[in-house]
């Protein structure tokens, strides 16, 4: 019944609500002292000379990209989970052909290197001697 | 009544939780300060009334006087809008769960897990653009650390969640408590604890996984450019978090608000509950004070090829185990 989730609608609206309150309380209730320094990037009081926006390492849309295909298996698992005990083996062994597809990408991943981060020697990387050195040291 | 039921009682739980939460907010703050010393061998807190007991007060009222500073190379509405958005989804997450013998906090609406785990999905938004919007270096670097850190914890978490909705039968945690479980099934479920509680620790940004906020190479991570009210409410989103996963935790291990004599007094039950939730708790500061931080790339690899190998495994034997035994 959609009535049953009324208590949820008025539960977000109230917390909305608290938020907004919260977040206008200082400026009823604090001083009001502009100073122009305050209004800068705090960068541990170095000025700073490069904007934030720029780019950063391709690892992180990497992991984004791996964590959409296995979210997506892991929320076909849900509803199966339910009513596994309904359905007994047929189920399990369709699941377990399903996992196993999904298998075979997650050892793809592993063996190219997607989920190794920085510091390590991947397979078909151009390597400097002292960075074999170093990322052996790491792993001892 | 129709009007009654439909509208004030629900109000008068809302501001119930409410007020509960927030009082359990400020005084996990002062139990964790005071854990904390007493495991640095120091005092803690202890100047503003009994024991400290008046210090979460005192940082309230701080926090409320401090003047609003917006600095000016922010990206201003995203700047605003983050903190709440950090904050609504810890507030709201408790809805379903069971506080008392067929009593859920709010509502009981039969999707308990998939309502536990689409806010929590939320709850990433809030930091990712509070560091994206802060436009300083620091936050940035936070925010996307943040954010690969939960997605990656988040799988692992999700297949130990189909293990129990297997053993359970049903998306409803008021009927998850309720049903009984035979030996082998508490037996098996307390060996996904600990693998778990390591996802829960890196899903609420907690030490040994408080890498966002890295404070001798990020200064304060995402938060850095919030002060006052607005670092108040990250904070308090944290910590209620905090909460929320223990009284999680306490509901889907170890029987939420049963004990002795509960299904009889009903008044019982949430005492219950609490007490497991202090203990829960207690495990947080604990490993806090124990367990120092690991590297940002012994992170990901742990996440990605030690718990997400043994989250499927785990899973395909509790399936296995279900269709055979019951």
């Amino acid at each position: 019944m959609a009535i049953d989730y009324l208590p949820l609608l008025i539960l977000i609206i109230l917390a909305m609500g608290f938020a907004a309150i919260a977040m206008g309380l200082p400026a009823v209730l604090g001083p009001k002292l502009p100073n122009k320094q305050k209004y800068e990037p705090y960068e541990s009081g170095i000025i700073p000379f490069a904007d934030a926006r720029r780019r950063f390492p391709v690892q992180y849309y990497l992991v984004a990209m791996l964590f959409v295909v296995f979210d997506i298996e892991v929320i076909f698992l849900y509803p199966w989970a339910v009513i596994l005990n309904r359905l007994g083996l047929f189920a399990l062994v369709e699941m377990a052909i399903f996992l196993l597809i999904l298998l075979v990408g997650y050892v793809y991943c592993w063996k190219r290197g997607a989920l190794d981060w920085g510091g390590q020697v991947r397979p078909g990387d151009d390597v400097v001697e002292s960075q074999v050195v170093e990322s052996q040291v790491e792993e001892e | 009544m129709d009007w009654l039921n439909l509208i004030v009682f629900p109000i008068l739980r809302t501001v119930v939780l409410f007020l509960v939460l927030l009082t359990g907010f400020a005084y996990l703050t002062w139990f964790e300060r005071k854990l904390l010393a007493r495991f640095h061998v120091r005092y803690g807190p202890n100047r503003a009334g009994k024991f400290g007991l008046l210090q979460p007060v005192a940082d309230a009222v701080k926090a409320m006087f401090k003047e609003e500073i917006v600095p000016s190379h922010v990206d201003k509405p995203i700047y605003l809008v983050a903190p709440a958005l950090a904050l609504i989804p810890a507030l709201i997450i408790w809805a379903v769960i069971p506080v008392a013998k067929d009593t859920p906090a709010i509502a009981d609406v039969g999707i308990g897990f998939l309502w536990i785990l689409a806010v929590a999905g939320l709850e990433s938004y809030g930091l990712i653009l509070a560091g994206w919007s802060s436009n300083n270096n620091y936050s940035l670097l936070g925010a996307l650390r943040s954010s690969a850190q939960m997605i990656s914890y988040e799988l692992p978490l999700g297949l130990f969640l189909v293990s129990i909705l297997i053993l359970a039968g049903s998306f409803s945690l008021v009927e998850l408590v309720d049903n009984p479980r035979a030996w082998w099934e508490w037996l098996w479920l307390w060996v996904a604890f600990p693998f778990f509680f390591i996802c829960i620790l890196a899903e609420t940004n907690r030490s040994p996984f408080d890498l966002p906020e890295t404070e001798n190479e990020l200064v304060a991570g995402y938060q850095t450019e919030y002060g006052g009210i607005k670092f108040s409410l990250f904070y308090m989103a944290e910590y209620i978090n905090m909460i929320t996963t223990s009284a999680i935790m306490a509901t889907l291990f170890f029987g939420g608000w049963r004990g002795p004599f509960a299904e009889e007094i009903v008044w019982l039950g949430p005492v219950y509950l609490f007490i497991k939730v202090v203990v829960l708790l207690f495990l947080f500061v604990w490993v806090r004070a124990s367990i120092s931080r690991p590297r940002y790339d012994q992170l990901m690899r742990f996440g990605w090829k030690f718990l997400l190998p043994v989250g499927i495994v785990y899973m395909a034997i509790t399936a296995v185990l279900a269709v055979l035994l019951k």
